[in-house]
C-alpha cells in the first residue's frame, strides 16, 4: 500500500472504517484530488465557478446593531449571500467538477437541511451529472422548500425511513448506495466527516471562508478577530472557517454545537461538548454520541444541519489537542438569536449559525472583536420557525 | 485447537463439496429463538455458522439484515446475549463472529477478542475494517486463537488481494458483488472473482453477499467456491415465516442439498 499524502489522521481520529469495496474508490479519489488541487486548468475552473457563478468572495459584514447588543465588535461572514445560500455549494462545486474528472457520471448525496442536497443538485444541474439526494423522512417534513428545489434542479430525492430518519440515515443509505455503484458514481459526503480522504478534500474545498475572512478583517480592523465562532454538526462551515487561523495562536477557535433540549436531557447533538468514549462512524473515528454497547445513539436538534451524533474527526482532535473550544445551544436560544438576528440586523440567518450568533451575544467573554462564521440564510427554516414559535 | 485450525477442518475433508455457512443475526427475532434458530441450521446440515452482531448503523447490510438487527437490539439483545448464543452452537460447529468495528472499539479490542475465545468462537469477521485498519484487531484474534478473516471484494485491485489473501486467517470470505447484502436474483458471474481471488490466497474461498436460492448457490460451488454464505435469505425467512426454525431448518437442508 502506498503512503497516504492527504491527512488520514488527526491525531487518534480519522480513518477508512468502511468496506472493502469502498477502497480502491477512496484511493481513487484521493489521487484524483491530489492532481487536481495542483492542477492549474482545475484550479482556474473552480475559481470561475466559485467568482461568476456561486458569488465568491462574500462580504465580511460589521454588524453594528449586534455588536451594540453584544457589547463587542461582531462581523458576520455572509455566506448566507452565496448561491443556493449556504457554504455547502464550494463543497458541491469542487467534489461535481472532481467527479467529471474521473469520468463519473452519476452523483450521490445525502442532506440534513437540504443545503447540501440543493447544491449537489445545482453543481449536477451546471455540469450535467445525473444527481441523487438521500434524505430522512424527518427532515423533507421539516424542510420542504429545499426538496422542491432539488427537484426542480433535476434531482432525485430519495427518502430514507430507516432509525431516526434525519441526516444519520441518510449518510448511511447514501453510502450503500455508493458501495453498490461505486463504478459510474461519486459520493460527495457533505461534511467534513466520513472516510478519508473526505475530511480533508471537505477541509481544503471550504477553506475558502476562513482565508477570505482573514485577510478582510486584517484590512477592515488591521489585526485578528480574538475569536472566531462557528457551529458544529459535522463541521464543515466550522473548519473552512478554523482552518486559516489554526496558526494564529491568539485567535480563539469556538465551535457550536447543538444542545437541543440541553446536555442534561440527553436529546441533543453536541457529541465533542458532551465527551464520551470515541466511535466510529460513517468510516471515520470521532467523537459521537454512543452507548456501553457502541450503538449510536440518536441526535437531537431544531436545526436538522445540526442533527447529527457524529462530527468532524479534524475537530475531535482540535478539541483534545485544545486549539479548539466546543460548546452547546440549545433549541429554544437558537431560535431567539434567530428572531433577534432578524429584528436587528435584518438578515434571516439558518438556524444552524442562529447557534453561534446566541453563543456570541449571551456568553460573556473578554473578546472585543468577534468574527462569526454566517453559514447560510434561513429562507429553508421560516415554517418550522413560525410554527414553533407559535405565528 | 486454534479458531483457525477448527475452520480448516470444516473446510477440509469434504470430498470437493462447498462448505454451507448460513447467517445467523444474533437476537432475532429475540435471544432465544435465535438460539433455536442456529441450532436449526446444525440439524439442517450447515458446516460452519456465521453470527451476527446486530449494530445500528450497519453500512455494509441491505434492508432486509438491516431491519432484524433493529429488530433485535429493540428486543434487547447485547453483545453478552449474543456470545451466549455462540458459546451454546460452538459446541456443535464452528462459528464465526460478523460485527462492526465500533462494537469492538466500545468493549476494547483485546478484551473483546477475550471474550470471543471464551465464548468459543472460532473467527471474526468485521466488514468495515480493512486491512489498513486491521492491525490491532488482528494481533488481538492472533494471540487469542481467533482467526481473524479478511474480506475480498470485486472492486479490489491485485495488489489490495495479494495482500489481504497473505493476511487472512481460516478462509477469505469473498464478496461476490459490489454492494450491500441482500438477496439478487441475476445470474452472477461467480466465477471470474473467485479466481482473481485464489490465485492470491492459500486460504478457502467462500462466497457471499446476494447468494440466495440453492440453484445461485451450487453455481458459486461450480465456479469453485470452497464455501457458501447465505444471509439475507434466511434471515427474511426467520422474518417472515410462523415457525422460523422448523422453516430455515428446511430452507438450510434445500442449501445443503444442492451443495452435495
Amino acid at each position: 500500500m502506498s503512503e497516504p499524502k492527504l491527512d488520514h489522521r488527526f491525531g487518534p481520529y480519522g480513518g477508512q472504517y468502511v468496506p472493502e469495496t469502498l477502497m480502491p474508490a477512496l484511493a481513487e479519489l484521493e489521487a484524483a484530488w491530489l492532481s487536481a488541487r495542483v492542477d492549474d486548468d482545475f484550479q482556474a475552473e473552480l475559481g470561475r465557478l466559485l467568482r461568476d457563478y456561486a458569488g465568491r468572495p462574500t462580504p465580511l459584514y460589521l454588524a453594528e446593531r449586534l455588536s451594540a447588543a453584544a457589547g463587542r465588535t461582531i462581523y458576520l461572514k455572509r455566506e448566507d449571500l452565496i448561491h443556493t445560500g449556504a457554504h455547502t455549494i464550494h463543497n458541491a462545486l469542487g467534489q461535481a467538477l472532481l467527479a467529471v474528472r474521473m469520468g463519473k457520471p452519476r452523483i450521490i448525496a445525502e442532506t440534513g437541511a437540504g443545503q447540501h442536497g440543493v447544491a449537489s443538485a445545482t453543481a449536477c444541474a451546471l455540469l450535467d451529472l445525473e444527481c441523487v439526494v438521500y434524505m430522512g423522512v424527518e427532515d423533507i417534513r421539516r424542510q420542504a422548500p429545499n426538496v422542491q428545489r432539488m427537484e426542480l434542479l433535476g434531482a432525485t430525492v430519495v427518502a430514507v425511513e430507516a432509525g431516526a430518519r434525519t441526516l444519520k440515515e441518510a449518510v448511511s443509505e447514501a453510502i450503500r448506495d455508493w458501495v453498490t455503484n461505486v463504478a459510474d458514481s461519486h459520493y460527495i459526503i457533505g461534511s467534513a466527516v466520513g472516510p478519508a480522504p473526505y475530511p480533508a478534500i471537505v477541509r481544503d474545498l471550504q477553506r475558502c471562508i476562513g482565508d477570505e475572512a482573514r485577510a478582510q478583517i486584517l484590512e477592515r480592523e488591521g489585526r485578528l478577530p480574538q475569536r472566531v465562532i462557528a457551529c458544529v454538526g459535522g463541521g464543515s462551515n466550522a473548519i473552512g472557517a478554523f482552518t486559516v487561523f489554526v496558526g494564529d495562536e491568539d485567535v480563539e477557535l469556538i465551535g457550536v454545537e447543538a444542545a437541543g433540549e440541553g446536555i442534561e436531557s440527553g436529546r441533543h447533538g453536541a457529541p465533542l461538548t458532551a465527551g464520551g468514549r470515541p466511535g466510529v462512524l460513517h468510516g471515520s473515528l470521532s467523537a459521537l454520541l454512543q452507548d456501553d454497547e457502541g450503538q449510536i445513539a440518536e441526535a437531537h436538534s431544531i436545526s436538522a444541519g445540526l442533527d447529527y451524533p457524529g462530527s468532524g474527526p479534524e475537530h475531535a482532535w482540535l478539541r483534545d489537542s485544545g486549539r479548539a473550544t466546543y460548546v452547546a445551544v440549545t433549541d429554544d436560544e437558537a431560535l431567539a438569536a434567530f428572531e433577534r438576528t432578524a429584528q436587528l440586523e435584518g438578515i434571516i440567518p439558518a438556524l444552524e449559525p442562529a447557534h453561534a450568533i446566541h453563543y456570541a451575544l449571551h456568553v460573556p467573554s473578554n473578546s472585543d472583536l468577534d468574527l462569526i462564521c454566517l453559514s447560510g440564510r434561513g429562507d429553508k427554516d421560516l415554517a418550522e420557525v413560525l410554527k414553533l414559535l407559535g405565528r | 485447537m486454534s479458531g483457525a485450525e477448527r475452520i480448516a477442518a470444516a473446510f477440509s475433508d469434504r470430498h470437493g463439496r462447498a462448505a454451507l455457512m448460513p447467517y445467523l443475526m444474533g437476537g432475532f427475532p429475540d435471544i432465544k429463538t435465535s438460539l433455536g434458530i442456529g441450532n436449526a441450521y446444525v440439524d439442517g446440515g450447515a458446516d460452519l455458522i456465521e453470527l451476527g452482531v446486530p449494530l445500528s448503523d450497519p453500512l455494509a447490510d441491505g434492508p432486509v439484515i438491516q431491519s432484524a438487527g433493529s429488530a433485535a437490539l429493540a428486543a434487547g439483545a447485547t453483545l453478552d446475549l449474543v456470545l451466549g448464543v455462540a458459546r451454546e452452537l460452538s459446541s456443535c460447529l464452528p462459528i464465526i463472529l460478523m460485527c462492526y468495528s465500533n462494537a469492538i472499539l466500545a468493549r476494547g479490542t483485546d478484551r473483546f477478542v477475550d471474550e470471543l475465545a471464551d465464548a468459543g468462537v472460532s473467527g471474526l469477521i468485521v466488514p468495515d475494517l480493512p486491512l489498513e485498519e486491521a492491525p490491532a484487531t488482528s494481533t488481538s484474534c492472533a494471540a487469542a486463537g481467533v482467526a481473524f478473516v479478511g474480506l475480498a471484494a470485486p472492486t479490489s485491485t491485485d495488489q489490495r488481494l495479494a495482500a489481504i489473501g497473505a493476511a487472512t486467517q481460516g478462509f477469505l470470505y469473498t464478496v461476490a458483488v459490489a454492494g450491500t447484502t441482500g438477496e439478487r436474483g441475476d445470474d452472477s458471474d461467480y466465477g471470474e472473482v473467485i479466481g482473481r481471488v485464489r490465485s492470491h490466497t492459500s486460504a478457502p474461498v467462500a462466497l457471499g453477499f446476494g447468494i440466495s436460492t440453492p440453484e445461485q448457490a451450487s453455481a458459486a460451488a461450480g465456479a469453485g467456491a470452497d464455501g457458501v454464505i447465505i444471509g439475507s435469505r434466511l434471515v427474511r425467512e426467520a422474518a417472515e415465516a410462523d415457525q422460523p426454525s422448523a422453516a430455515c431448518k428446511a430452507l438450510v437442508e434445500q442449501f445443503a442439498q444442492a451443495l452435495r
